[in-house]
């Protein structure tokens, strides 16, 4: 914001602190929240900028882990990184996103080395979401899981952390790796990715229940898009989706979890069952692809023509689903009417849940005094009103 | 004294509300006249706390020229827990209104020099042209502030040693552990509340019925120490049906019968309050 040190009150707001909405005034200074009662009776200030909230929902800004483009663009393509960039992050404030991990999905070596060094952290602003590195989701991955990823990409690391170094070019921007605990040396790695204070997330694998448990014990603490690219839940091995009500790992290590709420890519009774095992962990994921925020019709994306109707993308002149294109307020709104949960906790579930997952949720995901002044402003269908990072204005639907 | 009898808690707690606000819109107070309110904490004025907000919000009164101090605070206990009268102030009243924060008074229990601290109030209370309208609560033991039985009427703002009683009844919000009860406080003297030009005290309940005959139908004493108000030019004793169960039934019909009078006091818009000053 321009007038930084100015005392801003956001009022006549309900306001999500400490997992309920309270009615209650919102006070910024120099882009972070402060504790209006210290300013009170201790600097006896009064607000600067009274701003009227027009009883409003405020949520924390949503942070979004698992985003493959958007409107056009996509982050795994060696092509137009930056425009690409620059367009998504900036329409992503439109949906409430004021920060996110850009995904890049299994890719040849060459693809990492150009892509990754033009994803590392960027603050936002009204330029877009802030960039809190990427997400590279593979390629150490299983090729039995493989997904829509490219089979011939897929690596395994057997030469540990050095295999990862030599891929990725540098591990200066990634921020989140999926990978498979199930390939070998994964111990290692798992722990070498941590040591860097890289959050390591299991996905696309066919790990039963003690590999993950495994895999967790060494320091991951995330499961990709669960339900999706790992073995279905079955009784006597539930396999990765047995970590959400493992009784090995209790309070000493925290698991959360990815969940597609489009309402393609994970049924309904499938989120609920998430929701009630392991409310705790849940983070609404869009997986977004880069049809994302397209009309209607056909695009040529890459070399892939996409055909996007009702609300899905398809392969051009097929019936083949290529991806998730729903937005991340829609994903709120739907996991909200699909699950039951409080508002608070949908809300919650897309910002302090990711903010915690990447251990970040003092600073972001939250409205707690001292964190960064990252906001979405809601009607109470959900719809947003504008959005906010370090105070600024970001985005406001008046606007459009 | 004016005595103004309301069938119940809640319409005290209104009668109250707009009193003050009257009050404070009869002196059409500015940047150079502050009008200067003393103020209570506790249950009996939360409701007349609730009722400014709300006329505040509908825009019948502003705080931007009111000056408040208030009457007392506990020593050594952190200004943000909830038994602090800091936090109540805060979360009841201040956080909701437009009061600018410079004009807002309230004793630091946490302050190094709590006798300096106390001093220093009274001269704050002095610089700001004296009290216009100190609003009160009392116990069941009939103690106005921290002026518990046996304070000098006299007394100014002092550090004041706790009675065991109060240590047991305070208990109850501090997780029934007497041990985390504050065992002093900083209050304002009777003097200090007999010395505003006007006073308003709230009493509500059965509980502090017998309180009240002592205020009113006794004669003037320190271990009833609100009785000290009798002497006072300007004293307005605000309470419910529940609250004059001890009184005599001649009392309650004589003030009841100047009823008409009382909401008149806060009705006629035409009329500032000055007129029942000269008028008895």
């Amino acid at each position: 914001m321009c007038e930084n040190s100015k005392l801003y009150k956001f009022a006549n707001c309900r306001i999500l602190r400490d997992h309920k909405i309270i009615l209650e005034d919102l006070w910024v200074r120099n882009g972070v929240f402060v504790n209006p009662e210290k300013l009170f009776f201790d600097e006896k200030k009064p607000a600067d900028v009274i701003i009227d909230c027009k009883n409003r929902v405020i949520a924390p800004g949503f942070i979004e882990i698992q985003i493959n483009g958007g409107f056009g663009y996509d982050f795994s393509f060696e092509t137009k990184t930056e425009e690409g960039l620059a367009i998504v992050s900036k329409k992503l404030l439109e949906h409430g996103i004021t920060a996110f991990c850009p995904t890049v999905v299994t890719s040849p070596e060459q693809i990492y080395h150009k892509v990754l060094p033009k994803l590392k952290f960027r603050q936002g602003g009204k330029h877009g979401a802030t960039i809190l590195g990427a997400h590279v989701e593979g390629p150490f991955i299983n090729k039995e899981k493989k997904g829509a990823h490219p089979p011939t990409c897929i690596l395994s690391f057997e030469k540990g952390i050095e295999q990862l170094e030599k891929t990725y070019g540098s591990l200066d921007s990634v921020r989140i790796v999926t990978l498979a605990p199930e390939l070998g040396n994964s111990a290692e790695v798992i722990q070498s990715l941590k040591q860097r204070n890289i959050v390591v997330s299991l996905g696309h694998s066919i790990a039963d229940l003690s590999q993950s448990e495994e895999a967790v014990f060494h320091g991951a603490n995330v499961v990709t898009h669960l339900f999706n690219a790992m073995l279905p839940f079955h009784h006597r091995d539930p396999g990765l989706v047995g970590l959400l009500a493992s009784d090995k790992l209790c309070d000493t290590h925290p698991i959360y979890f990815g969940l597609i709420p489009d309402g393609i890519h994970t049924h309904p009774a499938a989120m609920r069952i998430a929701y009630r095992i392991h409310p705790d962990g849940l983070i609404l994921v869009t997986d977004a692809i880069s049809a994302m925020g397209l009309e209607s019709g056909t695009h040529k994306i890459g070399q892939l023509d996409i055909e996007v109707r009702d609300h899905k993308a398809f392969i051009a002149g097929t019936n083949t689903l290529c991806g998730s294109i729903a937005t991340m307020i829609q994903c709120v709104r739907i996991f909200f009417n699909s699950t039951g949960c409080s508002l608070e906790y949908a809300l919650e579930a897309a910002s302090l849940h990711p903010a915690q997952a990447l251990g970040i949720e003092r600073q972001r995901g939250c409205l707690d005094f001292g964190a960064d002044a990252d906001f979405v402003m809601l009607t109470d269908d959900l719809n947003v009103v504008s959005t906010w990072i370090r105070g600024e204005c970001v985005y406001d639907a008046n606007d459009k | 004294m004016r005595l103004v009898i309301k069938d119940n808690a809640t319409l005290v707690a209104e009668w109250a509300a707009k009193y003050v606000t009257k009050k404070i819109n009869d002196n059409n107070p500015g940047p150079d006249k502050y009008f200067v309110l003393g103020l209570p904490t506790g249950s009996t004025p939360y409701g007349m706390y609730q009722k400014l907000i709300e006329y505040y919000k509908a825009g019948k009164v502003s705080f931007k020229y009111v000056k408040t101090f208030n009457m007392d605070e506990y020593v050594n206990l952190p200004r943000d827990h909830p038994e602090s009268y800091h936090w109540y102030m805060w979360n009841n009243f201040f956080k909701h209104i437009d009061i600018d924060p410079k004009n807002a008074h309230i004793l630091d229990g946490n302050a190094p020099d709590l006798v300096e601290e106390c001093k220093s109030y009274e001269e704050k209370i002095k610089a700001a042209g004296g009290i216009d309208l100190f609003v009160g609560g009392i116990g069941p033991d009939g103690h106005i502030a921290f002026n518990e039985p046996g304070s000098s009427l006299v007394s100014r703002t002092r550090v004041k040693t706790l009675a065991q009683d109060t240590l047991e009844a305070n208990a109850r919000f501090f997780g029934n552990d007497i041990e985390k009860v504050p065992k002093q406080a900083l209050t304002v003297g009777v003097g200090t509340v007999m010395a505003a030009r006007e006073v308003m005290i709230l009493i509500t309940g059965s509980h502090k019925a017998f309180a009240l005959y002592k205020a009113i139908e006794e004669g003037v004493n320190h271990m009833w120490t609100v009785s000290a108000f009798q002497q006072h030019e300007h004293t307005l004793i605000i309470c419910d049906e529940d609250a004059t169960l001890e009184l005599r039934v001649k009392t309650v019909k004589y003030f009841k019968a100047l009823s008409d009078v009382h909401s008149q006091m806060i009705t006629d818009d035409d009329q500032t309050l000055e007129k029942y000053w000269i008028i008895h």
